[in-house]
């Protein structure tokens, strides 16, 4: 018991810690990194890779303004986003396979902590009243209520494998039956998880971050109401929850690298992976999202029941193959 | 080469009935212009139908103080809209209309200001009376409005969008505009020739060309100018590339807005290649300049590979762009127009077309003689696609028709001589690249403007945006707006 104590203090606090900063610093950088990807296909050379990062420090040095009607939610919403979206951070296997509270790190505790942000931006959007931000805030409800189905049913397609749905648990056993990897479930989960992701980042042919046209917005309605540092905190909880999920989906699908021994190398080593294999994924949606267009709004749910089609095959197949 | 214009002066009684048998033969209601004659108001309908060309203007007179016209909101929407307009800037009563709330006129205008009558004055002081416009609320469970606009994001013309909506499918829209109404008709009055077509070229920015030629037109016939046949084939040559350049932008900027940015980056490409040819072509990159009353002059004309280099790469935009499931799915059957609505509301040029009516002037009012008519570019279905393809086929046809033009045309400036008796009044009709403009000039005895009248297509088409919106949703809206692209100041003016 009290090593274990020891452990969590020398180890997985500080190795949590790291995490989170890790993830609120490549989160932006992800992003900057599509944009860059996507200004080289537009042809033109694009804004540097760090120029998200850049964006949310010059937010939050400006002054805070609410709408008048707002309500204490505006103000709020953004802290609950970044706190759950942190606490989810920092208990995931992203680094390390012993993160700290990994034993509650279940699959469900980390879908709910990324639900919480969703009805935080969902109330923020409502609470000034207008109408876009009503809009945004049932389309993205909308979104996230077709697309939580398939994210849950994929995610008990891995622990299947690997009788358990702790995710610090699933990702160890997959580094020791390297064999999973390959299987049909898995494939299946993966694919399925992908687009629950760009869905639930807003990401193309889902939603286009990128767009000025307030009534096609789904995210960006939910938060035009946002200045200053409010945006800023908005915009990091948006790529932070970027970070997590492709870390995740980089871990529960190709866990090597991950730090799993307790060693400050193993940790670096794990950072340096964790980097390496976000980016190879950002490359990916980069290149999903210049090839497709924005789907019609009414075609989504489409999308999002052939991932919950293929998340209950990757069940399936996980129970008939285990 | 243009068309005869028959004129009829008939009293206010007679104008009903011969207006029905005028729109029953074909004819479209091309505008309604008034003139403060002093002790009465001229009022013209001018209808036109082609081909063969034909333009016949009925001319009513009305007492100055309390003026009436017969409303002919019974026979044409066209009319009832043009009877809104005089009722604002003229004060003039359409008795019958249904419905006579402001069309131009925005609630900070003082009432009973009417700023085209000679006694009007200088603008009065403007105030906001705070009365809403009166937009038709539409009730029933779960319908609520969205309110957009007038200032967009993005770089476009302010214009209020009132959406009633259940769900995300819409039932209705409003369309509030005339925000960029600058008072082009009143600066028209008692202008010089020469500075009415700085203002005529000023319009709208990207129909530098069809307003400066519509407006040229008219100012000729009124001063009984012939343009020579090199002029003609140089502004015919001016209209295709203001054409191409915008359409092109259109195919883009479509793409765009089902977030497709790679194919816009490429129609953007192609734009800007555009843009440098009309300046080396006319010495301004939106061609304005070239056009001048009673002469044309350009610097030198389009080169065979210049049109071919433009030609490939536009074909490989089309095929990246279609070759797209997405853009396609998203493209078809969204935001249809029927042609049974697009003729009933009088839509023009490439709306109307789209829809699969054949209204083009340039085969209906054609000012180049030709050997072989000219035949538009006609598509059926009338949804974003079809207006997607209509511009792509004229894009196509408008660079055959430079490239044809420019083997005719040698010399690169052309003139003009009188020789038909001067009128006074002069009416041009071109189909610039949005839909067919019209101008309708008088001139003083001392040469100067007395009445200028302008009518954009746009005018014609935002209510027909009203009727395709109609079952489409909200999240479509941009795209369909994006697929009619009308003029905000060209309808306002």
């Amino acid at each position: 018991m009290t090593s274990s104590f020891t452990a969590t203090l020398a180890y997985s606090m500080p190795a949590s810690a790291l995490q989170i900063v890790l993830v609120a610093l490549g989160g932006p950088l992800l992003l900057g990194l599509m944009a860059k990807i996507r200004a080289r296909a537009e042809g033109r050379v694009g804004a540097p890779i760090s120029q998200p990062l850049k964006d949310i420090r010059k937010l939050l040095s400006k002054e805070r303004l609410h709408a008048r009607h707002a309500s204490v939610v505006l103000p709020l919403a953004p802290i609950v986003i970044l706190a759950a979206t942190a606490v989810a951070i920092g208990i995931a296997p992203l680094i390390t396979t012993h993160p700290a509270l990994g034993a509650s790190a279940d699959i469900l505790v980390i879908v709910y902590l990324l639900l919480t942000g969703s009805v935080a931006g969902a109330l923020a959007g409502l609470d000034t009243g207008t109408a876009f931000g009503g809009m945004g805030a049932s389309r993205a409800m909308t979104i996230g209520a077709l697309a939580e189905p398939a994210l849950l049913v994929a995610v008990i397609a891995l622990s299947i494998q690997a009788g358990t749905s702790n995710l610090p648990a699933i990702v160890s056993s997959t580094l020791a039956h390297p064999n999973w990897v390959s299987g049909p479930s898995r494939l299946l989960a993966l694919v399925a998880l992908v687009i629950v992701i760009i869905a639930e980042t807003g990401r193309l042919p889902v939603d286009n971050p990128a767009t000025h046209l307030e009534l096609t917005m789904i995210h960006e309605a939910m938060i035009l109401e946002y200045a200053g540092p409010e945006l800023a905190l908005v915009t990091l909880g948006g790529a932070m929850r970027l970070g997590l999920l492709f870390s995740l989906v980089a871990n529960l699908f190709f866990p090597w690298g991950i730090g799993s021994n307790g060693s400050l190398v193993g940790l670096l080593v794990g950072v340096l992976a964790l980097a390496l294999k976000t980016s190879v994924i950002a490359v990916g949606v980069s290149l999903i999202e210049i090839h497709s267009a924005k789907l019609r709004l009414f075609r989504l749910p489409e999308l999002l029941a052939g991932a919950f089609v293929m998340s209950v095959l990757a069940v399936i197949t996980g129970l008939v193959t285990r | 080469m243009t068309g005869i214009r028959s004129i009829d002066e008939i009293g206010v009684d007679e104008l009903h009935g011969r207006s029905t048998t005028l729109l029953d033969a074909g004819h479209r209601l091309a505008t309604v212009v008034a003139h403060d004659d002093g002790d009465f108001l001229r009022v013209v309908y001018v209808f036109t139908m082609g081909p063969p060309d034909v333009r016949h203007e009925l001319v009513v007179r009305l007492n100055a103080t309390s003026p009436v016209v017969p409303s002919l909101s019974d026979l044409s929407f066209v009319a009832s809209r043009f009877e809104r307009e005089l009722h604002d800037t003229f004060g003039i009563v359409p008795a019958g209309h249904p419905f006579v709330r402001p069309l131009v006129r925005h609630q900070h205008w003082p009432e009973r200001w009417y700023p085209l009558r000679r006694d009007a004055g200088p603008m009065p002081a403007m105030r906001d009376d705070s009365a809403p416009y009166p937009f038709i609320e539409v009730q029933g469970a779960g319908v609520y409005e969205i309110p957009v606009g007038p200032v967009h994001a993005g770089l476009i013309e302010p214009g209020h969008f009132r959406f009633s909506v259940v769900g995300e499918t819409i039932l209705k829209m409003t369309a509030r505009l005339w925000y960029v109404h600058r008072g082009i008709e009143r600066m028209l009055q008692g202008a010089d020739v020469a500075s009415g077509l700085q203002i005529a070229e000023r319009i709208s920015g990207d129909t530098a060309v069809g307003h400066s030629l519509a407006y040229c037109m008219a100012v000729e016939e009124a001063r009984g100018l012939v343009v020579s046949d090199d002029a003609l084939v140089l502004r015919a040559v001016l209209l295709e590339m203001e054409r191409l350049y915008n359409h092109v932008a259109d195919v883009g900027a479509l793409c765009n807005d089902v977030s497709f940015g790679v194919a816009d980056a490429r129609a953007s490409v192609i734009r800007e290649q555009l843009l440098r040819l009309n300046e080396s072509v006319t010495g301004h990159r939106f061609l304005r300049g070239a056009i001048s009353v009673g002469a044309t002059s350009v610097k030198r004309l389009p080169s065979r590979s210049e049109l071919l280099d433009v030609a490939e790469q536009f074909e490989a935009l089309v095929r990246l762009a279609t070759s797209n499931s997405v853009v396609v799915d998203r493209f078809e059957g969204t935001a249809v127009l029927s042609a049974k609505d697009a003729l009933a509301i009088g839509t023009l040029g490439v709306v109307a077309r789209a829809s699969g009516l054949a209204i083009d002037a340039r085969a209906q009012h054609p000012f180049l003689a030709s050997p072989s008519p000219f035949e538009p570019v006609i598509h059926q279905a009338g949804d974003v696609m079809a207006r997607f393809d209509q511009r792509v086929g004229e894009v196509r046809a408008s660079l055959q028709l430079v490239e044809h033009f420019c083997t005719m045309a040698t010399p690169l400036a052309g003139s003009s001589e009188v020789v038909t008796p001067a009128l006074g009044s002069g009416l041009g009709l071109v189909e610039g690249w949005r839909g067919t403009i019209v101008h309708r000039v008088e001139l003083d005895r001392d040469g100067m403007i007395s009445r200028g009248r302008v009518v954009d297509p746009s005018f014609h088409n935002w209510p027909a945006l009203s009727i395709a919106l109609a079952d489409t949703i909200v999240p479509d809206f941009p795209l369909a707006n994006k697929s009619f692209n009308l003029s905000y100041a060209g309808n306002d003016l």
